[in-house]
């Protein structure tokens, strides 16, 4: 983090229109990210935490106004012009999803999808195309490679498919992965391999990593630092193992305390009383104000600025809770 | 005691095409291939396992809402009676069924007081002042609101919508509940709110649950006994907190294993591959192909659910082998 960050989000801000109403999805968002770091994104549906790396890179639609700043390498990318996003997009930073049969074109084989990648950014005539398609697919840990080439994306499965999304996000070697959920909609046996070859691919080629996960599990055991959002803010940001260890505001501590454990003895889940906010009706002064059991009326007004409570460790929470202490042991929370 | 619900030998296979034009064959999918358990009055049975092993096929047989092809399911001691005979509806108020996906559960052109009363209406019970004022109770211990009677689907957030059929599932006062991932869909915070009422509820009325999820830590919280399937069979069977503290069937040390934790790091076993088809399950021990100690007699014969010293059943040729412990 000393050094240069290969990217900066400076007070970022998404709006949506929706007729005459304006949505905020993301509030004033700051992140920094160091080359080969690996960053967790953790957060609930409607946290914000896709639409900031989508809006970083110019891939919202045309309703939402984003402002603010995102630099990479020091270049903004925030109202860049097109030619130079597609720059960008794929051979500087590469984004996987969630389903990755829905990011694969259906009628096209495989080998023929990687080659246009590979034509694309990196310019690759027609031979060293099927020669580096061959070579991806090796090193993503797809057994057979030149016959999977001709394959169709419906003749493999979830976990193979995932695979040969990450192939072609490696095809421009990207400087930085965006991982949206990469392996939500797979089994636990498969996750575990994609989470392992993730890694491998991060040892051998320095790639920095987002990872956007709503797992705790999944974020803690592959990423150096996380960042928590809460209905489009950033709530706390700190390295892992310090925000497992010692979470400091309310939000994350009741997400860890709601997850049940696999070993150990069986205890009540603490549960977060109500609902995320709609982001058409977000409360004022701190967002989680409504639910949070340590709240006063100075919470319910006024919102409460970032700042660092530990070295790397910033939150933002008027109640400075101490650390060790958590929110859900006041009476207040067991309702 | 007899159990509330038992399940003796279930089979369900179903005959599938396989490859396509000229060269289209026929093929046995053994979704659920000699499955059996009990569940008793008010105790929860865990059922977990990856996509593809049967288990939803599982919950569906529990209700007798498609028939077994071989085996029976017996209710209270009795053979369970055939999907829309009278006997079997007047059964149903006793077994229900939650799904994962709420939105696609309910009619969302009915308010939700509507929708939670309609079963005392399909069975006949009490007037109409009747079914409301058990639909406001009903509601009111699922943690809705009186006043959200009137509200539609659409209106209540995600978990609302679960404690709505939550609320549907439990007014004719079953006895047994088949939770089929009921929580999956749902965020982490509320997913808390929902396994904690499924507890309460459970300790205040006495509902016993067969709880189906892939998530084996929500498993764990709810269960008091779990049952892990494989390609279609069970291959370990027992105490919750036991069989995941020490898991003893190498599939079972595989998934406990895969799961990721914020806190202690543990042993990974990393499995290759993907699940075979339950069109095509490999012969022997069908988690032969992925198994780091298999050997010739895995791939040949089938092992059966065997009782261990410490209560638990397993179906593994080598669990007894006390080496396995030290490879991994």
């Amino acid at each position: 983090m000393v050094s240069a960050p290969l990217i900066a989000i400076e007070d970022l801000t998404v709006d949506f229109a929706n007729g005459p109403h304006v949505s905020r999805a993301v509030d004033g968002i700051a992140l920094q990210l160091a080359p080969a770091e690996a960053l967790g994104i953790v957060g609930e549906s409607g946290s914000g935490k896709s639409v900031t790396w989508l809006a970083a890179l110019g891939l919202l639609p045309g309703k939402a106004a984003v402002r603010g700043s995102v630099r990479l390498d020091g270049r903004e990318l925030v109202g860049a012009p097109p030619r130079e996003l597609e720059a960008v997009r794929g051979k500087r930073i590469a984004m996987i999803f969630q389903d990755p049969s829905s990011c694969l074109n259906p009628v096209h084989r495989i080998g023929w999808q990687l080659g246009e990648a590979l034509r694309l950014h990196r310019g690759l005539d027609r031979r060293a195309a099927d020669a580096e398609a061959l070579r991806l697919l090796d090193q993503v840990g797809i057994a057979d490679a030149r016959r999977r080439l001709g394959d169709y994306p419906h003749q493999l499965s979830g976990g193979l498919n995932q695979r040969v999304m990450i192939a072609m996000a490696l095809a421009g070697q990207p400087d930085l992965l965006v991982a949206d959920e990469p392996t939500t909609a797979l089994d636990a046996t498969i996750q575990a391999q994609i989470l392992d070859l993730l890694r491998a691919v991060r040892r051998d080629t320095g790639m920095a990593m987002v990872l956007i996960s709503h797992d705790l599990g999944v974020v803690a055991e592959n990423v150096d630092r996380v960042a928590v959002m809460y209905a489009g803010r950033l709530v706390e940001e700190a390295p892992g193992q310090e925000l497992f260890a010692r979470p400091r505001h309310p939000y994350t501590q009741g997400l860890l305390a709601a997850l049940p454990e696999l070993t150990g003895r069986r205890r009540r889940l603490a549960a977060i009383p109500g609902t995320v906010p709609e982001p058409g009706s977000l409360p004022a002064g701190c967002r989680f104000a409504p639910r949070c059991p340590a709240a006063d009326h100075r919470c319910a007004i006024e919102a409460p600025p970032i700042q660092s409570v530990a070295v790397h460790h910033r939150t933002n929470c008027h109640r400075q809770i101490e650390p060790g202490f958590s929110v859900w042991s006041l009476p207040k929370a067991a309702e | 005691m007899s159990p509330l619900l038992e399940a003796v030998d279930l089979h369900r296979h179903y005959s599938v095409r396989t490859g396509g034009g000229l060269f289209a064959g026929k093929a046995v999918l053994r979704a659920v291939d000699g499955v059996s358990f009990r569940i008793r009055a008010g105790q929860t049975l865990g059922l977990v396992g990856e996509s593809g092993c049967g288990k939803s096929t599982t919950g569906k047989l529990a209700l007798g809402l498609i028939p077994p092809s071989s085996g029976e399911m017996r209710y209270d001691g009795e053979r369970m009676p055939a999907a829309g005979s009278p006997a079997w509806r007047a059964l149903r108020r006793r077994l229900q069924m939650v799904y994962q996906d709420p939105l696609g559960a309910l009619d969302r052109r009915l308010p939700i007081g509507t929708q939670i009363a309609e079963p005392l209406v399909i069975h006949g019970i009490g007037a109409v002042s009747e079914r409301r004022d058990r639909a406001l109770s009903i509601m009111e211990s699922v943690g809705l609101q009186r006043h959200q009677f009137g509200r539609y689907p659409h209106e209540l957030s995600g978990g609302q919508r679960q404690r709505v059929v939550l609320a549907r599932a439990l007014i004719t006062e079953p006895r047994l509940l088949v939770c089929d991932e009921p929580i999956s869909a749902l965020d982490v915070s509320i997913q808390a709110q929902v396994v904690n009422l499924l507890l309460d509820l459970q300790e205040r009325l006495g509902i016993a649950y067969l709880f189906i999820s892939h998530d084996l830590r929500i498993v764990r919280q709810v269960s008091h006994d779990v049952a892990v399937m494989y390609l279609g069979r069970i291959v370990e069977r027992g105490d919750a907190e036991n069989v995941f503290a020490r898991p003893a069937h190498p599939y079972t040390r595989a998934l406990v294993s895969a799961i990721p934790t914020v806190g202690d790091k543990r042993e990974r076993i990393l499995l290759g591959g993907d699940p075979p088809s339950p069109a095509n399950v490999p012969p022997g021990c069908s988690f032969h192909t992925r198994c780091p100690f298999a050997t010739a007699q895995c791939r040949s014969e089938i092992p059966t659910l065997q009782p261990q010293d410490d209560g638990r059943e397993v179906a593994c040729h080598r669990v007894r082998e006390t080496a396995l412990r030290l490879v991994a």
